[in-house]
């Protein structure tokens, strides 16, 4: 298909030559300067508030003291821990829901695909604020569930309440990147010969054993960029913590928010901000190690 | 097909009824739960709420059916500014980072350069960096350039926080999405059609306009529609960077601690319908989407 047409040859060539040399160079600049400053420098900026001390009033002197790593990460571990904790039982919610439905569009969609993906990305039509107010109300005290099974079919008393717990926040972080994770996985398991499955069939391997053998291993590009799609978010989370949560459900994104925008403790900030990043850092180039960049960058 | 051999196994048995009757009934559930809230967000536009009553301002519980919020969806202080904002920032910033992610975009697929993997690695990094970290940064990079500098480098106060600040922000974060998009475009482009326009005698710019830039608009627009909903939709690194600029996200998340305004839930309705209107056309226009 793609080999080159040898009468085609030299005006390629003649293409890449006249056009080659500085213009790759002139179309990055731009864009990747705007990289550079905005992303690059900013991070290098925080590396050198994390080792400064001082105060707004003070101004911040840069002291090389680690003094804002030491007492943020032995003052907000618990916090870290719930970022975690949340993060990763979201992440495997996540998983959980999302693979079987990217199975059943992939497979069994047939002429609704479209329809189907439709609906699993309706949810970014509206405003990521707006879904975990609408949760909010969905999950009150007297909202629409609660209410109703409290005073129309009298099945739970009073008292019960959803809002303000781990559950609710783990229930608005899962509600929130669900379509993160289905959208790769759905990528994953249509792209599998259905060939391979029927080979198995025909060597007389189970369902369950061509589930395990085939379409298992094939899917699990779509698992690693799913998780990271949904893990990564979720760890740096603040809004669900803040709307769905309690003072004790506070995750690592609301102490970062806190220190900088509030008490302007931008030492404190920083160094857990680029705590957060390297350990996230960390793991997406131990996943990329294993998978090969060009998956997850397409 | 599988060729029937005998009696099928009590576990193929299992696993066919999962497939055909747990499954869907499963992925109906699911796509409930995905779509339940902005059922709830439609239902609760249609709440009354009362800027006046305690209570009342909270559109967390049921009061009374009322088209209000919908007959005055602007009727509430800084809302109309900051929804203006919104727009202001998410065009300009579609428009800056649909041009620049372009341009590094048809660098990376059609060039041969020293550096392709740093690049690529500089684009993906943003996708991969949480949202707060990058907004802290930027917010102290803001910060560091407005405070009496660090190590006594002459460095004067440069950016103080604002609509500029947020636009920079927005810019930032959206050239990697644009750049992917486009590059997902551009992959699968037949080089051949550029070289048979230049055989005819058409110089690389007449062949960019007339033959390239034509190809690839779709993918293009794909990047910009991209690009507008993630600016507009925006809080955590705006809120980081904003200062005391609102734009609606920023709005919605300082007024909720007081009030819960019914024109949320309107706002949320019509960008939920614009958005569906815009994606029903094009998919429409364009019989199934090319791959």
């Amino acid at each position: 298909m793609s080999e080159s047409v040898p009468g085609r040859s030299p005006s390629r060539r003649a293409w890449r030559t006249r056009i080659g040399g500085a213009t790759p160079y002139l179309l990055l600049a731009p864009g990747i300067l705007w990289l550079l400053i905005f992303y690059v420098v900013p991070v290098g900026q925080m590396f050198l508030f994390s080792i400064s001390t001082g105060s707004l009033e003070t101004g911040f002197k840069l002291t090389g003291s680690f003094d804002a790593y030491t007492s943020g990460l032995s003052r907000y571990g618990e916090q870290f821990g719930h970022s975690l904790l949340f993060g990763g039982i979201a992440t495997l919610l996540t998983l959980v829901i999302g693979f079987p439905v990217a199975y059943t569009i992939a497979f069994r969609g047939g002429r609704y695909k479209n329809l189907l993906l439709f609906l699993v990305i309706a949810p970014f039509f509206t405003s990521f604020l707006i879904r975990t107010i609408s949760w909010k109300i969905l999950l009150g005290d007297e909202g629409p569930l609660l209410g109703t099974l409290k005073h129309v079919l009298n099945v739970i008393p009073n008292d019960v309440s959803l809002t303000s717990t781990p559950i609710a926040v783990i229930a608005g972080i899962t509600y929130n990147f669900l379509p993160f994770m289905i959208l790769p996985l759905y990528v994953a398991l249509e792209k599998i010969d259905i060939r391979y499955i029927e080979a198995a069939n025909d060597l007389y391997a189970s369902r369950w054993e061509a589930f395990r053998r085939i379409t298992l291993p094939l899917s699990l590009p779509g698992v690693f960029a799913g998780t990271l799609l949904t893990f990564i978010p979720a760890m740096g989370d603040f809004v669900n913590a803040q709307l769905l949560g309690n003072p004790q459900t506070t995750m690592i994104g609301n102490v970062i928010q806190n220190r900088f925008l509030v008490q302007n403790d931008y030492p404190t900030a920083a160094a857990l901000s680029f705590v957060l990043m390297i350990g996230i850092l960390t793991a997406v180039l131990v996943y990329a190690r294993v998978l090969g960049t060009e998956q997850l960058t397409g | 097909m599988t060729a029937p051999r005998g009696a099928p196994r009590p576990t193929t048995r299992l696993m066919r009824a999962i497939e055909h009757r747990a499954l869907p009934v499963f992925t109906v559930l699911a796509l409930a739960y995905l779509l339940i809230p902005i059922v709830v967000m439609f239902v609760f536009s249609f709440n009354r709420v009362d800027q006046t009553l305690g209570d009342g301002k909270f559109n967390y519980q049921w009061h009374a059916f009322s088209i209000d919020a919908w007959l005055h969806p602007l009727d509430w202080t800084g809302l109309g500014d900051s929804l203006y904002a919104s727009l202001w920032i998410a065009v300009m910033s579609t428009i800056f980072s649909t041009i620049l992610g372009t341009l590094i975009g048809l660098a990376l697929t059609r060039y041969a350069f020293r550096g392709r993997g740093a690049i690529n690695s500089l684009i993906f990094l943003p996708m991969a960096t949480p949202e707060l970290v990058m907004g802290s940064s930027l917010g102290i990079l803001f910060v560091a350039t407005a405070l009496p500098p660090l190590r006594g480098s002459p460095v004067p106060t440069l950016f103080p926080f604002g609509i500029s600040t947020i636009l920079i922000a927005h810019i930032m974060f959206n050239i990697s999405y644009v750049v992917v998009t486009v590059k997902a475009r551009l992959t699968g482009f037949d080089r051949r059609l550029e070289e048979a326009a230049m055989d005819l005698g058409a110089n690389e710019w007449i062949t960019f306009w007339k033959v390239t830039f034509p190809l690839i608009f779709p993918g293009i627009m794909a990047a910009a529609l991209l690009a507008f909903s993630l600016s507009i939709d925006d809080f955590i690194i705006t809120s980081f960077v904003s200062g005391t600029q609102n734009t609606f996200p920023i709005w919605v998340y300082s007024i909720i601690r007081n009030a819960l305004p019914a024109q949320i839930n309107v706002i949320g309705s019509i960008i939920f319908l614009v958005a569906v209107l815009i994606v029903a056309t094009s998919t429409l226009r364009s019989g199934r989407a090319p791959r």
